[in-house]
């Protein structure tokens, strides 16, 4: 049982965890695990992340899952907020992709254009099947 | 995997196709080998990307360089100085592609910036299995400020002030539910949570429970103090296992932190949840129907009064609220009913979540304010309709709504506008439907899940479903005659009429607005016995176009049922009685001779 004042105390401690904005001082990995995001393969997205972390020895960093972000077409999706830069949302991702990502971004602190949204009047255009020919 | 330093996306899309990425794609292939570049450089076909209108598109990674309206002769120009110089050709990018491209977060495209989350502010921010992430976001905050700063009358006076109307389709105003509950005297009184979501289609209430289980908790709490109940249930589906195991994750940390249970927050105000599975009954999300459930009885409605705010659950006096409805109470306490009566329109006020489905590019979980139009929702939110095929209708409400067509576009999305053009705003599933649809097949299939899911308590549902299903098949293959469209439209107001719960009283309504709105498809299949979307099978035909046709053979090879006779290099016919529609011959023609009318 905590009390009001014990309530108050771990909301001011965990605002920074779920904070959003840039003036955070952790990073924090989200990834989507609603029914569609599972569905589409988030567990080992989930798992190559954590387990490429640990492999790192990365601290400061974490890694959580999340509900439905809304775009179910585009998941599995991966945001990422790092300390001083804008909220980067991963989208379609898999176990590899999601390795690179953290190598790349989460470590070397350059975001994987590739695997983020491509936007062309305001339409969201990764949408497309790769038929290779 | 051999390693490429850049891959050149074509689009393959049908609208690409027609505007010659075919003859692209072939023209950057033999210029990739004549530069020797065809060892580095992938060329991959893709499908559609949606903007069918920009075609032929052409996308160069890794710079991601998106090209629009690409044609053969800028092909040579193109891979001189993109792919072999490095430089991206600035006179073919899309205009507006370059500065675009910045964005990464999803929180600055269209999609959702026409958005306010108030049902859905933490799903997709918050680990749902954190309790402590939804207290940093004032959770919790509401139930403290209720049970220590307010009494149960200002709480229901809160609610009533802010004008929230059931989320689950009723649109009952959950104020004026929660105040005849409390005036219900009683030594016992319960607060059920909705969770048994059936619409084909709908899933706002599974992300609900799946993405923020804990507000769900609060305001069935709040709910408690309000009405004076102390014991609350959840009744959610089986189908639903995520959603099930982080409620149970939820009331366990509840528990723990002393926000469920004996004397909370030292208040001396007890209130406890617990959770009963549904079997997937479409008939137990009516509320009689399903307090019957809980009860372990066969979940049957009961008619109505007794309302349940004054003998519901065990008989005793009860208030049933939809996921939706208890995701928006913690922030109107929080925030002040003024607030949130500001948001929306004159009868209709705060945000109405909405899932969107069918023929719509973005496929998801929207939540916009009551007012903003459907046109917004499909065009600005949802991103039109894929593969650049033409808008026909949008189902909402489920198999108890109807469709809205075009002409319907513009109309404000609220509870009484939707009910006046024939449709209804439902739990919130939004189905749509373009061209290649056919609206009596729809209806056909609404009508098979109610005919279902029909409890067959009452007669004009049990049985007045399956009439109108068996006249809507007759219809579907082509048998029907123009009296059955009179004999659909009786039959269907009469089951409205005399059923007993919604779910019957609701069942005809997609027959209803269809024959309103989409009477001359139902007239072909019935005189010209068609089907103008090409849908029903027993109405099409396919046949061998003889001037196109090379007299092969592979159809009758290909045939299953052996329905294509000939010899070959004379003449093959299909012979329509032995056909069973499978559409193999069309597939496997080389020379696409075979047509389906």
């Amino acid at each position: 049982m905590k009390s009001i004042q014990e309530l108050e105390a771990i909301r001011k401690k965990t605002i920074d965890n779920v904070n959003q904005r840039k003036d955070r001082t952790t990073t924090r990995i989200v990834v989507g695990m609603a029914t569609c995001g599972i569905a589409a393969g988030a567990r080992p997205v989930l798992l190559a992340i954590m387990d490429e972390i640990s492999k790192q020895g990365l601290s400061d960093v974490s890694v959580v899952q999340t509900g439905c972000i809304g775009v179910c077409r585009l998941e599995p999706i991966v945001e990422v907020i790092k300390p001083g830069e804008e909220k980067v949302t991963y989208i379609k991702m898999d176990a590899d992709k999601a390795r690179r990502m953290v190598n790349e971004h989460v470590v070397g602190g350059k975001v994987v254009d590739e695997y983020v949204m491509h936007i062309i009047d305001g339409h969201i255009v990764n949408d497309y099947t790769v038929k290779n020919d | 995997m051999e390693f490429y330093r850049s891959q050149v996306l074509i689009c393959g899309g049908t609208g690409c196709t027609s505007s010659g990425s075919m003859d692209i794609l072939a023209a950057l292939k033999s210029e990739l080998a004549t530069k020797g570049l065809d060892k580095e450089v992938e060329v991959i076909r893709t499908g559609c990307f949606g903007l069918c209108e920009l075609g032929p598109i052409v996308i160069v990674y890794p710079e991601g360089a998106f090209y629009s309206k690409v044609t053969v002769e800028d092909i040579p120009e193109l891979v001189e100085e993109h792919l072999l110089k490095g430089r991206i050709l600035k006179r073919l990018v899309y205009h507006d592609a370059i500065e675009e491209d910045k964005i990464k977060s999803l929180n600055k495209v269209s999609f959702y910036e026409k958005q306010l989350r108030i049902a859905l502010k933490n799903c997709g921010v918050i680990d749902p299995e954190n309790i402590d992430e939804y207290l940093a976001f004032d959770g919790y905050k509401a139930l403290e400020k209720a049970i220590t700063a307010m009494t149960p009358q200002d709480v229901i006076d809160e609610i009533k002030k802010s004008g929230l109307r059931g989320r689950g389709g009723g649109g009952f105003p959950t104020g004026l539910k929660w105040q005849f509950a409390a005036k219900s005297q009683n030594d016992q009184k319960y607060i059920i949570c909705n969770a048994d979501e059936g619409d084909p289609g709908a899933f706002m209430d599974r992300s609900v429970l799946e993405g923020d289980p804990h507000v769900v908790l609060e305001a069935m709490a709040i709910g408690g103090y309000a009405i004076g109940a102390d014991q609350g249930v959840i009744y959610v589906r089986a189908e639903y296992p995520i959603a099930v195991q982080r409620l149970e994750v939820a009331i366990k940390q509840a528990r723990e932190y002393g926000l469920l249970g004996k004397n909370i927050l030292g208040s001396g105000f007890n209130f406890d949840v617990e959770i009963r599975l549904g079997a997937g009954a479409f008939v137990c999300g009516e509320e009689t129907a399903l307090m019957q459930s809980v009860e372990g009885k066969r979940g049957m409605p009961t008619p109505k009064p007794p309302f349940p705010a004054v003998s519901g659950l065990w008989e005793k006096p009860t208030v049933i609220n939809n996921v939706e409805t208890y995701a928006n109470i913690p922030q109107i306490i929080n925030n002040g009913s003024e607030w949130f009566a500001s948001i929306g329109t004159e009868k209709s006020k705060g945000t109405k979540v909405f899932a969107l489905g069918g023929k719509i590019t973005n496929t998801g979980l929207v939540e916009i304010p009551m007012g903003t139009t459907l046109r917004e929702v499909i065009y600005d939110i949802g991103g039109g309709i894929p593969n650049g095929k033409k808008f026909k209708a949008v189902q909402t409400g489920g198999p108890s709504g109807g469709c809205i067509t075009e002409e319907n576009m513009d109309t404000p999305i609220e509870y009484d506008t939707l009910v006046a053009i024939g449709s209804m705003m439902g739990s919130g599933g939004m189905i749509v439907v373009d061209e290649d649809n056919c609206m009596v097949d729809v209806a056909r299939f609404f009508l098979d899940f109610t005919r279902d899911e029909s409890c067959g308590k009452c007669t004009p549902c049990r049985i007045g479903t399956k009439r109108l299903l068996e006249i809507l098949i007759k219809i579907t293959e082509g048998k029907g005659t123009l009296e059955d469209l009179d004999k659909l439209e009786k039959l269907a107001l009469e089951i409205k009429a005399s059923a007993l719960c919604g779910l019957g009283q609701t069942a005809p309504n997609p027959v209803l607005s269809t024959l309103k709105y989409f009477r001359d498809e139902y007239i072909a299949h019935v005189v010209d016995k068609k089907c103008p979307a090409g849908v029903c099978k027993a109405l099409m035909q396919y046949t061998i176009q003889d001037d196109v046709c090379k007299k092969c053979g592979i159809c009758a090879k290909a045939c299953p049922v052996g329905a294509i006779s000939g010899k070959v290099k004379e003449q093959f016919v299909i012979n329509q009685d032995k056909c069973v529609k499978c559409g193999e011959c069309m597939a496997k023609c080389p020379f696409k001779a075979i047509v389906k009318k």
